[in-house]
């Protein structure tokens, strides 16, 4: 049983409208059997974050194509993108690098 | 594309995990902070080296801004705006050898009267970029977008300057700026440009926009049907309010921040929007369409996740404002559809962008047809050279008989009553007319393409923003400076048809056109 974690979430670059415009979110994710990781952060961002259009910012397991993904101020293609597993207090930055958002 | 499959060979089937202290490949010591494109892995420091130096080269490369110039940067609060601002500012601090040496000032346009926003959230977005702007001690201008409708026609006019040769000018330009600044600290008060600066170093944030002016605007978006026509549009009428500025402030080079990654989904779009002539300038680093304005894409060497990272990683602030697209579909508009192709298509082939932009580089317009002072004609709405002029075996008038072809056997409500060979006629200039009256059925049949009086605003327009216009219900709405400049050129053409026929009186058979008569 991994125990719970918090993280600190930041979305920008247009990505907070999707979440009632509040850039910062800190979250605590519940113990489950095994650690958290990204792909599993997505699935609960889209159920307990995400205010609306969850297609614009999730599409299929992933991220949608054009939002940046930062994990403690790295490009998260050096993390292992969604295989990354994640540590209590880290840092996770949403960036829309769309036009208009 | 040609190039996926030597470069990514493997590559795709199997993304490299790489390990969490993976270390930059430039100075080999410190950790990777970010891939830059795929086994390029930096640290911040080295990150930050290349983005400054990648601006300094564009610049330098192009030799297209001379020293002492005003330069109007076009800033829309945007990341990619704001990454250029932050790359002006570095230039200006550097130390002598490396130190940018023009003028810059900035511009600001506020659209929010298209997005329904409210006087007091237009006062709130106008406050935030008020507060950036006044950091950078640059001189700077708070527009909304309402100025449009106080354009003097004359902006819709390319003027003709005398360009011998840009290379020799711009060594000129060096030359004198030296001898005029023998320490280059003093503040270069040259004589390139003699033109006052006038310093707003406080400038007014518009308390008063005229509401009326704010419904004119509203009604007009209202006539366009389509997302893709509404974008269009404004573009359009932001360039014409960016130029006007430029010049009516004394600044003679425009600077806009379209990153490669827009570039790359402008390109495309413009393809699929009808605007491939107009590739070679839309995407290009120089756009010389407004003659003595000259507007520059210092930012097209880098994409949109390096601006982003950049802006992040150096807390470049950036205000987000939203636009006509912000919160979308995907299918909502031409623009917005490919900009997801091209995102989406970026991350499994990593060099999407850069290949489209490069084949983009090698792109060439053929020349245009001229008018009698032998400059080329120019649309009325984009300023290109028009591509509508061609001759009968173009790709244009082929589009234009394959759509009057499957417009025959459907009985449309204009056509209706129309004879077969004068629907043919229709959509193309009725030249054998005496410039009095148009062909009936073009009359009808155009008859969305006209204001109040008849006027024909199709044979102004190129292809792409002919289009545009045939997505609004009606054209009456239009700005008064492009309704009027459209007027004058009707004028002007029919004048010259009525010449070009007496000249031809005068050469050929007289007698036979008298007893015609
Ligand atoms: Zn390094
Ligand atoms: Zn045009």
């Amino acid at each position: 049983m991994a125990a719970p974690i918090t993280l600190h979430l930041v979305f920008g670059g247009g990505a907070e409208l999707l979440f009632d415009g509040v850039k910062d979110h800190h979250v605590t994710l519940p113990s489950q059997s095994e650690p958290w990781n990204m792909k599993q952060l997505l699935v609960w961002i889209g159920q307990n974050l995400l205010k609306e259009r969850p297609e614009l910012f999730v599409q299929g397991d992933n991220v949608r194509p054009g939002i940046l993904v930062l994990i403690n101020d790295a490009d998260w293609e050096l993390m292992g993108q969604l295989d990354y597993q994640l540590q209590d207090k880290d840092n996770v930055v949403f960036i829309s690098t769309l036009h208009g958002g | 594309m040609c190039q996926v499959d030597e470069d990514y060979n493997g590559l795709l089937e199997s993304p490299v995990v790489v390990s969490e202290t993976q270390k930059c490949n430039k100075c080999k010591e410190t950790t990777a902070a970010l891939i830059l494109k795929p086994g390029e892995a930096l640290c911040r420091g080295c990150f930050k080296e290349h983005f400054v130096h990648k601006f300094r080269a564009m610049l330098g490369k192009n030799r297209i801004i001379f020293p002492g110039e005003k330069v109007l940067l076009a800033v829309s609060g945007g990341s990619s705006s704001c990454a250029m601002l932050s790359q002006v500012q570095e230039g200006l601090g550097q130390n002598a050898h490396k130190k940018l040496r023009f003028k810059p000032g900035i511009v600001y346009i506020d659209e929010g009267c298209l997005l329904g926003q409210s006087m007091e959230e237009r006062q709130k977005t106008m406050a935030q970029i008020h507060s950036l702007f006044k950091v950078t001690g640059f001189p700077y201008h708070i527009i909304p977008l309402e100025m449009v409708l106080n354009l003097p026609s004359s902006v819709l006019e390319s003027v003709h300057l005398a360009t011998d040769d840009p290379a020799g000018n711009y060594k000129v330009a060096v030359d004198h700026f030296m001898q005029s600044n023998p320490g280059h600290s003093v503040d270069p008060n040259t004589q390139v440009h003699q033109a006052e600066l006038r310093v707003l170093t406080d400038a007014t944030v518009p308390q008063l926009i005229d509401e009326s002016q704010t419904q004119t605007l509203q009604e007009l978006f209202s006539r366009v049907k389509t997302l893709t026509a509404k974008e269009d549009l404004l573009h359009t009428l932001r360039r014409h309010l960016l130029v006007s500025t430029a010049r009516a402030e004394g600044y003679s080079k425009l600077m806009l921040g379209e990153n490669c990654t827009r570039l790359a989904v402008k390109l495309l779009a413009n393809i699929a929007m009808g605007r491939g002539a107009q590739l070679g300038v839309d995407t290009a680093f120089c756009d010389p369409r407004y003659g003595d304005i000259v507007a520059v894409k210092p930012m097209r060497d880098y994409t949109a996740k390096e601006i982003s990272l950049y802006n992040y990683m150096w807390n470049v602030p950036s205000v987000f404002i939203p636009s006509l697209e912000t919160k979308t579909a995907d299918k909502s508009s031409i623009q917005r559809l490919t900009e997801s192709f091209v995102v989406k298509l970026q991350v499994d082939f990593p060099s999407t962008v850069s290949t489209i932009y490069r084949t983009g580089e090698k792109l060439q317009t053929a020349n245009f047809t001229e008018d009698i002072e032998g400059a080329p004609l120019k649309c009325l709405l984009c300023m290109c050279a028009l591509d509508t002029t061609l001759g009968e075996t173009s790709a244009f008038q082929a589009t234009l008989i394959s759509e009057q072809l499957s417009n025959v056997g459907t009985t449309h409500p204009m056509q209706g009553h129309l004879r077969p060979d004068t629907q043919t006629k229709c959509c193309s200039p009725c030249d054998q007319q005496d410039g009095e009256e148009q062909c009936e059925a073009h009359a009808v049949c155009c008859s969305h393409f006209k204001g109040g009086d008849s006027m024909n605003l199709e044979s102004l327009l190129c292809y792409s923003c002919q289009q545009t216009v045939k997505d609004m219900t009606s054209v009456e709405f239009l700005p008064q400076y492009i309704m009027s400049e459209a007027k004058r050129r009707n004028r002007r053409s029919q004048i010259r048809r009525e010449i070009s026929e007496f000249l031809l009186n005068e050469d050929q058979d007289c007698t036979s056109i008298k007893a015609e008569s």
